[in-house]
C-alpha cells in the first residue's frame, strides 16, 4: 500500500465565490485524505463558528459555506489552516463511527431492467453493467465481483450529491480496489436504492433519477425517509454520514422480500455497533483489521 | 386561510430565504432563485423577507383565496389578472373572497413570486418551507403544486412588526430582466486545470443561456474550452475536465469535456466529478435566475475584495425597499 498514514503535505485552500471556502487536501483518493478531510471537518464543527453555516467533507477536500458579513474570509482561513495543522500534528489518527451492514440483492431485476434500457452506447451493449464491471477487474465472473464488493468493508468517504447519498471507498490496497468507470453518457432513469459504482466509489442512489454509475444489485432497506417512519430515522431523515463504514451483505429474493415487508410494517432496523476507525491499523494489516471490524458487527 | 389552486402553471413551488445547514449530506439550500424579487413581493404585501411566497416559472398558476386576502407579484414581467381585469405587478393587491387570480405570457425573464399577506404556511422542514423536489422535501409535500391543492395561508402580521408600509414598488428600485447580461465571477478552485487559453476563453466569450436551466443549474453554449491534459490521479475519472469527486461550491462553474459550462443554482448537486473553475458571486446569483433561456452572458472575473464590496452594495440596495 503506497498511502502514508497522514498526509502531511499542506492542502491547497482557494474560495468558491464569496460564500465557500475549499480545501483541496490531494489530487488523488486515499484513506488518508480522506481521513483528514473527516477529521479537520469535526474538528471545525466543534469550534462551532459564529457564520460558518455548512461544514462538507468530501473524498479527498472539505468546502465550507460561511456568511463573509459575519466572519471575514481571511478570519475563516485562518482558522481552518490551524484545524489542518491540529489534524497534521494529533499523534492518534481515531475517528469514532460505527459500522453498519446492509443487505443488498445483488443482480435483482430492477436494476437489470433498467440496465437493459440504456445498453446502446454502454461500454459493453451486449452484456450487463456486472458483466462489464468483472471484466474490467480481470475477473472470472459476475459472481466473483459480487463476492469482492461484499467481502471487505467499505467506508463512507461523501455523503452528497443529492439528499443522502452515500460515496463509499473499499477499505482495500490501491492494487485491490475495485474500479469501473462511469456511463459513458449518463442515464436519464436509476431506481432508488440502486448499489452503483463509478471509478473507485461505490454509491447507494437515494432517490429515483439520472445517473451515470454502473448498477450491480438493490440495497433492500431505505437510506433517506424524508417522513421519518422508522427508527433508525427518528432523530434524522437521512442515514448515512460520512465516516460510517459499511459491510454490504449479499441477500437473494426472499430475504429481499422479508425486509421489504419489515420495512412495510415500519419495524425494520439496520444492524450496527459503534467502533473506533484507526487509520493507521487501516493501512498496515487491512485484512486483519477489516475482520475486526467486520467481528464487532457480531457484537465481539 | 388557504389559497385553492386551479391551475398549477408549469412549476410552480412554495419557497422561502431557504434551508443552509444540510448541505454536508446533500441536501441544497434552495429558497426563492431571484431572492431580491421575492423580497420585494413579501414587503409589498406587507410580510417580512422571510414568510414563504409561490415562485412561478414561466406558466404560473391559477388560483382562488377562500377569505379577502392582500397579495403582491413581483419578479419577471407578466400580466396579472383578477376575475380577468388586469391588475398592476409590484404593487398591493386587495383580493375578495373568491376572486380568480391568472397571469399572461411572461414578457422577459424566467420567475416571477406571489407573496400572501401571512406568507404560505406549510410545515417548516429542517428549519424551512421551501421546496426540495428532488428530495420530496419541505414545500407543499415536497413536489410542485398540483390542481385541487389548498395550500395554508398563516396568520397576517399586526401592522408595524416587520412588515413594509410600502405599497408599490417604484421603477428605479425594481430589477431588470435584460437579454445581455454580465455576470461577475471569481476565478479558483480548480481553473490552474485550464489552458490558459480555455481560462481566457470562459472568461471572454459571449455565452448564450440554453434552455436547459432550472433551479439546479444552467448550462450554456458557446465555444469549446480547453483543458489542461494530465495523468489523472487515482479516483478522479479519466477526462481531464474531472476531479476525485468532491463538494460543490452554490454559483460555482463547471465545464464537462470542454463544452457547455453549468452553473450551479440554488437546488444545487452538492458534489460531484468535475472540476469548477470560478464561482459566481453572491451578489451576482439572482441575475442567473432572472434570466431566460437565449440570454446573452459574459462572466467577468472580479476579485474577492470586489465580490464582498458588491455583496455590501447588494445588502443596501435590498434595505431600501424596507425603507
Amino acid at each position: 500500500m503506497t498511502d502514508t498514514a497522514v498526509q502531511r503535505t499542506d492542502a491547497r485552500y482557494t474560495w468558491g465565490g464569496d460564500e465557500f471556502l475549499f480545501v483541496e487536501i490531494a489530487e488523488a483518493m486515499s484513506l488518508a485524505a480522506n481521513y483528514k478531510a473527516n477529521a479537520m471537518a469535526a474538528l471545525l464543527t466543534a469550534r462551532s463558528l459564529p457564520g460558518v453555516t455548512d461544514i462538507c467533507p468530501a473524498n479527498a477536500s472539505l468546502l465550507i459555506r460561511f456568511n463573509p458579513d459575519i466572519l471575514p474570509p481571511d478570519r475563516l482561513q485562518t482558522e481552518v489552516r490551524a484545524v489542518e495543522d491540529e489534524v497534521a500534528h494529533s499523534s492518534h489518527q481515531t475517528l469514532d463511527t460505527r459500522i453498519i451492514e446492509v443487505p443488498v440483492w445483488y443482480d435483482d431485476p430492477y436494476t437489470r431492467e433498467t440496465g437493459a434500457r440504456f445498453r446502446k452506447g454502454h461500454q459493453r451493449p451486449d452484456g450487463t453493467d456486472l458483466d462489464f464491471a468483472a471484466e474490467e477487474n480481470g475477473l472470472d465472473s459476475p459472481a466473483e465481483f459480487i463476492r469482492r464488493h461484499h467481502e471487505s468493508p467499505w467506508l463512507v468517504s461523501m455523503v452528497g450529491f443529492v439528499a443522502g447519498l452515500p460515496f463509499m471507498f473499499q477499505i482495500v490496497p490501491q492494487e485491490d480496489q475495485l474500479e469501473v468507470p462511469k456511463y459513458l453518457s449518463p442515464r436519464t432513469d436509476t431506481p432508488a436504492l440502486t448499489v452503483g459504482h463509478g471509478g473507485c466509489f461505490a454509491c447507494i442512489y437515494s432517490v429515483r433519477g439520472a445517473g451515470g454509475y454502473q448498477m450491480f444489485g438493490i440495497a433492500a432497506a431505505p437510506i433517506f425517509d424524508p417522513a421519518q417512519r422508522l427508527a433508525d430515522f427518528r432523530d434524522f431523515m437521512i442515514f448515512f454520514r460520512p465516516g460510517d463504514i459499511v459491510k454490504f451483505r449479499s441477500v437473494e429474493e426472499a430475504e429481499y422480500r422479508d425486509i421489504q415487508a419489515q420495512v412495510d410494517a415500519g419495524t425494520y432496523t439496520y444492524r450496527q455497533a459503534p467502533v473506533v476507525f484507526d487509520l493507521q491499523r487501516a493501512l498496515d494489516d487491512p485484512a486483519a483489521y477489516n475482520r475486526e471490524l467486520l467481528e464487532r458487527l457480531d457484537g465481539h | 386561510m388557504a389559497i385553492n389552486i386551479l391551475e398549477p402553471g408549469l412549476a410552480t413551488t412554495v419557497q422561502d430565504q431557504g434551508r443552509p445547514g444540510y448541505y454536508n449530506v446533500g441536501i441544497p439550500q434552495g429558497g426563492a432563485m431571484d431572492s431580491l424579487s421575492a423580497e420585494m413581493a413579501n414587503a409589498l404585501a406587507g410580510n417580512t423577507a422571510a414568510e414563504a411566497v409561490l415562485e412561478c416559472t414561466y406558466l404560473g398558476p391559477k388560483f382562488t383565496t377562500d377569505t379577502d386576502a392582500v397579495i403582491a407579484v413581483a419578479g419577471a414581467p407578466v400580466d396579472v389578472k383578477v376575475n380577468g381585469e388586469p391588475r398592476p405587478q409590484w404593487s398591493r393587491l386587495e383580493l375578495a373572497a373568491g376572486d380568480e387570480v391568472s397571469f399572461g405570457m411572461l414578457r422577459g425573464g424566467t420567475r416571477y413570486y406571489v407573496a400572501v399577506q401571512g406568507g404560505i404556511d406549510v410545515p417548516v422542514v429542517l428549519g424551512s418551507r421551501s421546496t426540495y423536489t428532488l428530495g420530496a422535501v419541505g414545500g407543499f409535500e415536497g413536489r410542485a403544486l398540483k390542481a385541487g391543492d389548498v395550500l395554508p395561508v398563516g396568520t397576517a402580521l399586526d401592522v408595524g412588526t416587520g412588515g413594509a408600509e410600502r405599497t408599490e414598488l417604484e421603477e428605479a428600485l425594481r430589477p431588470s430582466f435584460d437579454k445581455e447580461v454580465t455576470v461577475r465571477v471569481l476565478p479558483g478552485l480548480y481553473d490552474h486545470r485550464l489552458t490558459e487559453e480555455g481560462l481566457n476563453t470562459l472568461l471572454s466569450a459571449t455565452w448564450t443561456l440554453t434552455p436547459v436551466a432550472d433551479r439546479t443549474g444552467l448550462r450554456y453554449s458557446g465555444p469549446d474550452i480547453v483543458w489542461k491534459p494530465r495523468v489523472q490521479p487515482f479516483g478522479a475519472g479519466s477526462d481531464p475536465s474531472n476531479i476525485v469527486d468532491a463538494g460543490y461550491a452554490v454559483g460555482s462553474i463547471q465545464i464537462p469535456g470542454g463544452k457547455e459550462p453549468i452553473v450551479l443554482h440554488r437546488d444545487a448537486v452538492s458534489g460531484g466529478g468535475y472540476a469548477m473553475v470560478a464561482t459566481v458571486i453572491s451578489a451576482d446569483m439572482d441575475l442567473l435566475a432572472r434570466s431566460a433561456p437565449g440570454t446573452k452572458t459574459s462572466f467577468r472575473a472580479v476579485t474577492l475584495e470586489e465580490a464582498l464590496a458588491a455583496r455590501a452594495e447588494g445588502r443596501k440596495a435590498r434595505s431600501s425597499i424596507w425603507g
